[in-house]
């Protein structure tokens, strides 16, 4: 038996945050309702009484929450981000979760007691880089890219004095997070500016030649048979056509499913797991909350624990992958 | 606020590093020739995409880096952009530690292995603010090629933050994300482990386009491009009225980058303008696409660089 993982759900709503906390979550983490997190969706995210009165919540039933102030302040407008920062401070978060270095400094010099977590998209994949954060900000934690294998994260976390999270399920990145400008290309619309990627304003469903084609941006996705199904049109889950054949170029839809390999993530010395999704609804968080809960608490008394293979209805295109954990995957 | 101080300076010229994979004697050559005929000031130098291409150039590194030094052009080591293994991090320190270096960071572990010492930071380093870009020139950066993404505003407030130098792309293929696969490999049913360095079949990247025929990305290893090759000439003058003073080209495959450069340096000095340049560039680079701004979209102040052929694009607004 060892310490159990500490579980870290997403909520998008304070209903996806009750549902997270019933179901078992030890953290969850939110986001303010503008640009300074990256799920910035119409509908999404949390005014500042609705932050605090999720979070009185949370801390009734003895969870934490975080708040992700993850996105790049635009030159010339840091305002929001620091009142976002200032804000998290004076609603009682147990943890930011930030990328920007500037707004760490700012964090770091306004609020040093305030909990700094390394945000995904500032992709420190490395333990140099990590260290850079910890001596400069006092990071106290590191979200892992998504492109490490199993046997790299166990060396890292051998190497740094930070703790580490990393993704066990849900939607999957393929680019390093934080230095992809797909979606900004295609729409104007960037993630790291704007906290959006790939926006719905901007996909487009049309039927051509009895084929449904989808477009971001005015740029073909993919285009479906009948009968085939996809995924959301991102631009790295799209269909192109390189050297005369046509494929998943960068890689198929899929959600990360890490349910299996809990026991390895947690020889390999990670102090948390992260399930993706503020965007999606109380249902799904319920679910995979549970799950996950269940498959946390097998792996620390030392059972293999729950697949997570019956969440496949919140998979995308009903698919799963390991991602990076597993070697020949890169 | 002083914003246009930058343009009473003269304006440099940096030739940034070669993101595809070029066989090692044409590298040579290609820097061999730059040093001698092109009207460069700074040459980026050095493997940022995978460190499993950079062995096969060690042989001609020194004698690469001596010829463009005794020609007058400052060199910048270029460094690795997805610093992941071992092998990567002693690469990258092994760069760092060399006496006298100048390396142009693109991970934010080459700011902590240079302990202070001066570097410059590439576009895969997130240099969005003024905040960021202070704490970093604190730590010994004196230049900054931001990401490609930023608007001329944000630049435009970089430069006056006045902390350090700021340099934009104006030639070449947009770098525009870095994969956690090598997508060369994927594209050739091989794993990274075993790639072969199928991403040296294809000197200018690999090209990829829309199932209904569109030009998209170009991807060379762990890197995405920009199918489009851009030519900002427009974008010049605003630019330097702006403040930024360095103007990145990228080499290409296909473009003479002595006869790129020259064009650059005409209309930077005001000797041609930008309508006549974009004819003289078109002899050097003919796949080059006269371009104002970042995005393919046609959005706030990012105006566009190519128009996708499809007429039915989305109208602007909502959603966000």
């Amino acid at each position: 038996m060892s310490a159990a993982l500490e579980l870290v759900c997403p909520a998008g709503t304070p209903a996806a945050l009750d549902a997270a906390v019933a179901a078992g979550a030890d953290t969850v983490y939110i986001g303010f309702r503008d640009a300074t997190n990256a799920r910035n969706f119409p509908g999404l995210n949390f005014g500042r009484e609705e932050a605090a009165d999720g979070i009185s919540r949370a801390h009734a039933a003895g969870r934490r929450v975080y708040i992700a102030i993850n996105t790049f302040p635009r030159a010339g407008d840091p305002g929001p981000w620091q009142c976002a920062v200032d804000d998290a401070a004076g609603l009682g978060a147990d943890a930011i979760i930030v990328a920007d270095i500037g707004l760490l400094a700012y964090a770091a010099d306004n609020h040093p007691s305030l909990r700094r977590h390394l945000s995904v998209q500032a992709s420190a994949s490395n333990r140099d880089a990590i260290a850079f954060y910890e001596r400069a900000f006092g990071v106290r934690r590191v979200v892992l890219p998504r492109v490490l294998t199993l046997r790299e994260i166990r060396s890292l976390t051998a190497a740094i004095d930070v703790e580490t999270e990393v993704f066990a399920f849900g939607g999957m990145c393929v680019m390093a997070e934080g230095r992809c400008q797909l979606s900004s290309y295609v729409t104007g619309h960037s993630p790291n500016i704007d906290g959006v990627c790939a926006p719905p304003s901007h996909v487009r469903y049309q039927t051509r030649d009895g084929r449904m084609v989808c477009s971001l941006g005015g740029f073909a996705m993919d285009s479906l048979g009948p009968g085939e199904s996809a995924g959301y049109p991102t631009p790295c889950k799209g269909r192109f056509r390189v050297n005369g054949s046509t494929g998943y170029v960068f890689d198929e839809p899929a959600t990360l499913n890490a349910a299996r390999l809990l026991p390895q993530l947690a020889a390999a010395g990670i102090k948390a797991l992260k399930i993706e999704g503020r965007q999606r609804g109380r249902a799904y968080v319920g679910a995979v909350v549970a799950a996950f809960r269940r498959a946390v608490d097998a792996a620390a008394h030392g059972n293999e624990g729950v697949s997570g293979d019956h969440l496949l209805a919140f998979s995308e295109a009903g698919r799963y992958t390991s991602g990076a954990y597993r070697r020949g995957w890169k | 606020m002083e914003v246009s101080s930058g343009i009473t300076e003269a304006p440099s010229l940096v030739l940034g590093p070669l993101l595809s994979h070029w066989p090692a004697e044409r590298r040579r050559d290609f820097y061999y020739r730059i040093a001698d005929e092109a009207d460069i000031d700074v040459v980026c130098v050095g493997e940022v995409v995978c460190a499993k291409r950079s062995p096969l150039f060690s042989a001609y590194l020194s004698s690469v880096l001596e010829r463009l030094q005794h020609a007058g052009k400052a060199v910048v080591r270029s460094t690795l952009a997805l610093v992941v293994d071992d092998r990567d991090l002693g690469g990258l320190a092994a760069v760092c530690d060399e006496p006298d270096v100048a390396i142009e960071a693109n991970d934010m572990a080459a700011a902590l292995l240079m302990r202070g010492r001066p570097f410059t930071l590439g576009p895969f380093v997130n240099v969005y603010n003024e905040g960021t870009l202070r704490f970093l020139a604190s730590c010994g950066a004196i230049r900054a090629c931001p990401p490609a993404e930023l608007s001329q505003r944000s630049l435009g407030a970089l430069a006056a933050a006045g902390a350090c130098d700021i340099e934009a792309q104006v030639f070449g293929r947009i770098p525009l994300a870095l994969s956690a696969r090598c997508i060369s490999a994927r594209v050739h049913g091989l794993s990274r482990d075993r790639c072969r360095q199928v991403c040296g079949d294809d000197p200018d990247g690999m090209a990829a386009e829309t199932l209904d025929g569109q030009p998209f990305v170009a991807v060379s290893g762990h890197v995405v491009l920009s199918a489009a090759v851009t030519a900002r000439l427009r974008d010049l003058a605003r630019l330097r009225f702006l403040g930024i003073r360095h103007f990145r080209l990228y080499p290409t495959g296909m473009a003479d980058m002595v006869g790129v450069a020259a064009v650059f340096r005409e209309v930077l000095t005001g000797r041609l303008e930008p309508a006549g340049a974009a004819h003289r560039l078109r002899r050097h680079a003919p796949e080059a696409v006269p371009s104002s701004g970042f995005t393919a979209a046609p959005t706030h102040d990012r105006p566009s660089v190519a128009t996708p052929r499809s007429a039915d694009r989305p109208e602007e607004g909502g959603g966000t």
